[in-house]
């Protein structure tokens, strides 16, 4: 498994009675692009949580490229390259959108290099007329393309989005996933999603995960198809 | 502020002269929390603790030594020492901002209480007798490093002070344009955003933390040298309740905030004292009320918002 | 022997001031998420409250049991109402407006009775052990101190008004839904937190005496107990106050009053360092 990105292995978290995550057994290779589907509650985003080091597993290892980054402090994590878009998000509301861009791409760069990153970033996201607006008067869609934004311009080696098309429009959903698909030829992502049009537009692989744990992982089309996945969409399976 | 500063000696008297001393080195005190707090969101109830170590670390080894260059230097040492020391177990530890500011206030007091209780002869560093709640009198003033014969005097001391000030402010300023003052910043404003972008929180707190210390020890040196003298009051509830009104009276935020906020205290204080007209805790106490129930911005954001005639998010890094 | 029992002795009434200086604020901080800077000057005004009323021929028991706590409670009611109500939700400004309060307190009470000590004498004699003699007055407030524990633990599990505030404490909103009405319980626990402190207040009066910053020398050793003691109201300020009372009684026998006032902040910022949410913050989580 040498050319994996990022493996886990029975990785678990308990809080009190409940576990959140239960065992999860995943690995992302190089260059590829997930998609993690499940019901609410189901343990997308307490999963991220352990990727990126805000939670502690009670259980299990988290392995990225070859280093054991388990219990490791957020920010070392962030250091070794994996950056996140969190689900609401994270944003520094008194600050700019070019201050945003320039503060990640800062930290690994010399000045000269974060400004121009800066701003190549803001074209890519189309903010640049926004640049040094404070980021607190922005809508939640724009607020989801700024925090995008400032993940790429720290650009990490995996990316993990968090429902990045939540709240926008029809045309925005089509931007973000066609800037998902131009960020995978170079990055390796693990994409959160609940709407489905988006998940096809980019998916090619999909887990489902339902109770803290990974039920099926295919294609987009035969998840499609299967029955299971249909039932704990529609609840039947009780739980979630 | 330059011009000011060369220009006033010839303009007052030597009495003004020393008023304005303690004033500008009180500046430089409020310009430690201002940087603390309002630009690194560090609840600080403390700044006294590190105010009080400057004074006693400087009139200690001023008085061993007879000179007080080395003074001077430990003066700022040994708080920024301490406040690493404690920001270490503070921020390591992730404990929350209102419990910071209750361990830093815990603290100064402890350094009150603890000073207070070193009466007699038991109590001394080398020739340096602490003498308890009396104080340590008769300290060696400034003198031109390297010649312990040759003392500042008043206007000298002024121009020192002065220039200290002038330093602190463009070097904080500076600090604040830099990458650290930037993250320092981003941080306040969101602690978790900055870990997920790879900054190492725990150590710029810790940065923020120990520079301020040393800042404040900073006023605590020129505080001991202006009056030759040093008591356990500079670790006093008065003396930090003190710094905090400088800040929330000037504003959050801002690095000239601090500076009015202390300027108008300062004078309040001065006139309060000379005219027993009231106790002065009394009128601190309405103050601090006002400002936080009425107008808890402080001053200098609030003209700027009213200026701007846009009540907006704080700006968070302005040159001016 | 003797000597083991007056050390025992002097640990318990470490422990037992502890206990004294901190349950009001442990009440209000536990509670209602309220720090309260003024917590010293409460304690101050208590002190003061006593001394007023025995030197106007009240009994010296009447005075430091009923009028010193009656006279802050309703200090403590009033400021509830006027300042902290209008600050809930806003922790910091809380904060900074008790802070404010307190120096106003010390102002009035400078401005009416000087910068000066104050006190009355110590009730009851002192009781003989071996070569050593203990004072009877320290002996009876171990006993006051446990008592006060054990009627909080009471009152909170047994009566409807502690299960009232427990409930609000949980939840708000849920018990403004039952028909609580929050604000009234906030009121009623900041006073009776108040008051608390006013009895401990008069209580010290005897043994320490009272100036207007007197304040200052207790606040500090109170928060640190409370924080350290962590969520659990009861069960944090007793294992706070006996680990910190130990350690700065045992300090102090040994060597001076200073080195236990400052082994007392040591441990205090060791034990947060291993336990940043105080003793009771993870073991005995949802107990009081």
């Amino acid at each position: 498994m040498s050319d994996a990105v990022l493996q886990t292995l029975g990785l678990s978290i308990r809080f009190g009675g409940v576990e959140a995550v239960r065992g999860v057994d995943f690995t992302l290779a190089e260059r590829e692009l997930r998609c993690l589907i499940g019901p609410n509650g189901a343990g997308k985003s307490t999963l991220f949580k352990l990727l990126t080091g805000q939670l502690k597993p009670t259980a299990g290892r988290i392995v990225f490229r070859g280093h054991d980054i388990t219990g490791h402090h957020t920010h070392a994590i962030a250091r070794r390259g994996i950056g996140i878009k969190t689900q609401v998000p994270s944003l520094f509301d008194g600050l700019t959108v070019r201050e945003h861009l320039w503060l990640a791409a800062r930290r690994t760069n010399p000045a000269e290099r974060a400004r121009a990153i800066t701003e190549e970033i803001l074209e890519r996201i189309g903010l640049a007329s926004l640049a040094n607006g404070a980021v607190g008067r922005l809508s939640h869609g724009l607020r989801q393309w700024v925090e995008l934004g400032t993940v790429l311009a720290g650009n990490p080696e995996l990316i993990l989005l968090d429902e990045p098309a939540a709240g926008m429009t029809h045309d925005e959903v089509a931007r973000t996933a066609e800037l998902v698909r131009e960020i995978n030829r170079t990055h390796a992502l693990i994409v959160v999603e609940h709407d489905m049009q988006f998940v096809r537009m980019i998916a090619r692989t999909v887990t489902v995960m339902h109770q803290g744990a990974v039920l099926v992982e295919d294609t987009m089309d035969q998840i499609m198809k299967n029955a299971t996945v249909r039932d704990i969409y529609l609840g039947k399976h009780g739980g979630s | 502020m330059v011009v000011i500063a060369l220009g006033v000696p010839q303009v007052v008297d030597q009495f003004g002269l020393l008023q304005l001393t303690i004033f500008a080195a009180m500046c430089i005190l409020a310009l430690s929390l201002g940087f603390v707090w309002g630009y690194g969101g560090i609840l600080c109830f403390g700044q006294s603790a590190f105010f009080g170590l400057g004074a006693y670390a400087y009139a200690v080894t001023a008085v061993d030594l007879g000179e007080s260059t080395a003074a001077a230097i430990l003066a700022v040492l040994v708080p920024a020492v301490f406040a690493a020391l404690l920001g270490y177990f503070m921020f390591y530890g992730r404990l929350s901002d209102v419990y910071l500011g209750v361990i830093t206030l815990s603290v100064t007091l402890i350094f009150f209480n603890l000073m207070n209780s070193t009466a007699g002869d038991a109590y001394r560093v080398g020739k340096a007798r602490l003498n308890g709640f009396n104080g340590m009198p008769s300290l060696p003033t400034l003198n031109v490093p390297g010649d312990p014969a040759r003392l500042l005097d008043p206007t000298e001391t002024f121009y020192l002070v002065m220039a200290f000030l002038v330093i602190v402010y463009v070097g904080l300023h500076v600090l604040l344009a830099s990458h650290f003052g930037r993250v320092v910043v981003a941080i306040r404003e969101n602690e978790a955003r900055c870990e997920l972008l790879g900054y190492d929180v725990r150590l710029h707190k810790l940065l923020v933390f120990t520079i301020g210390g040393g800042i404040a020890g900073l006023a605590g040196c020129l505080f001991a040298n202006w009056g030759a003298f040093v008591s356990p009051n500079v670790f006093s509830l008065t003396m930090t309740s003190q710094i905090i009104i400088w800040v929330i009276v000037g504003g959050l935020g801002t690095l000239v905030g601090p500076i009015i906020g202390c300027l108008i205290m300062q004078y309040l204080a001065t006139t309060l004292g000379t005219q027993q007209l009231a106790n002065t805790n009394l009128i601190f106490g309405i103050i601090f009320l006002a400002f936080v129930l009425l107008v808890p911005r402080g001053i200098v954001p609030s003209l700027r918002a009213l200026g701007a005639r846009a009540p907006g998010p704080s700006r968070v890094h302005d040159p001016a | 022997m003797d000597l083991a029992a007056v050390l025992t002795f002097e640990i318990l009434n470490g422990v037992a001031t502890l206990v004294l200086i901190s349950v009001g604020l442990a009440i209000i901080f536990g509670m209602m998420r309220v720090i309260n800077l003024a917590h010293g000057e409460f304690l101050m005004l208590g002190g003061y409250a006593a001394i007023v009323a025995t030197n106007h021929g009240v009994n010296i028991w009447v005075a430091m049991v009923v009028v010193a706590p009656l006279v802050v409670g309703v200090v403590g009611v009033i400021a509830e109402r006027l300042i902290i109500r209008v600050l809930y939700g806003r922790m910091i400004d809380t904060l900074l407006a008790t802070w404010g309060l307190s120096l106003f307190f010390i102002g009035i009470v400078t401005t009416i009775f000087g910068n000066t000590v104050a006190g009355i004498g110590a009730p009851l004699g002192s009781l003989g052990v071996g070569r050593y003699s203990i004072s009877l007055y320290r002996l009876v407030l171990i006993g006051i101190a446990a008592a006060i524990l054990a009627v909080i633990f009471v009152a909170l599990r047994q009566t409807r008004l502690g299960l009232i505030a427990r409930g609000t404490m949980e939840n708000p909103n849920m018990a403004a839904a039952l028909g609580v009405s929050p604000p009234r319980v906030y009121a009623t626990t900041f006073g009776v937190g108040a008051a608390l402190t006013g009895l401990a207040g008069g209580l010290l009066a005897p043994i320490s005496g009272v100036l207007p910053t007197v304040g200052a020398a207790y606040v500090a050793k109170a928060f640190i107990t409370v924080i350290s003691g962590g969520t659990a109201i009861l069960a944090g300020t007793a294992a706070a106050s006996s680990l910190f009372g130990s350690v700065n009684q045992l300090l102090t026998y040994f060597t001076t009053p200073v080195i236990g006032e400052a082994g007392l902040l040591a441990a205090a910022i060791l034990l947060l360092r291993v336990l940043p949410h105080g003793i009771t913050g993870k073991l005995f989580k949802g107990s009081l």
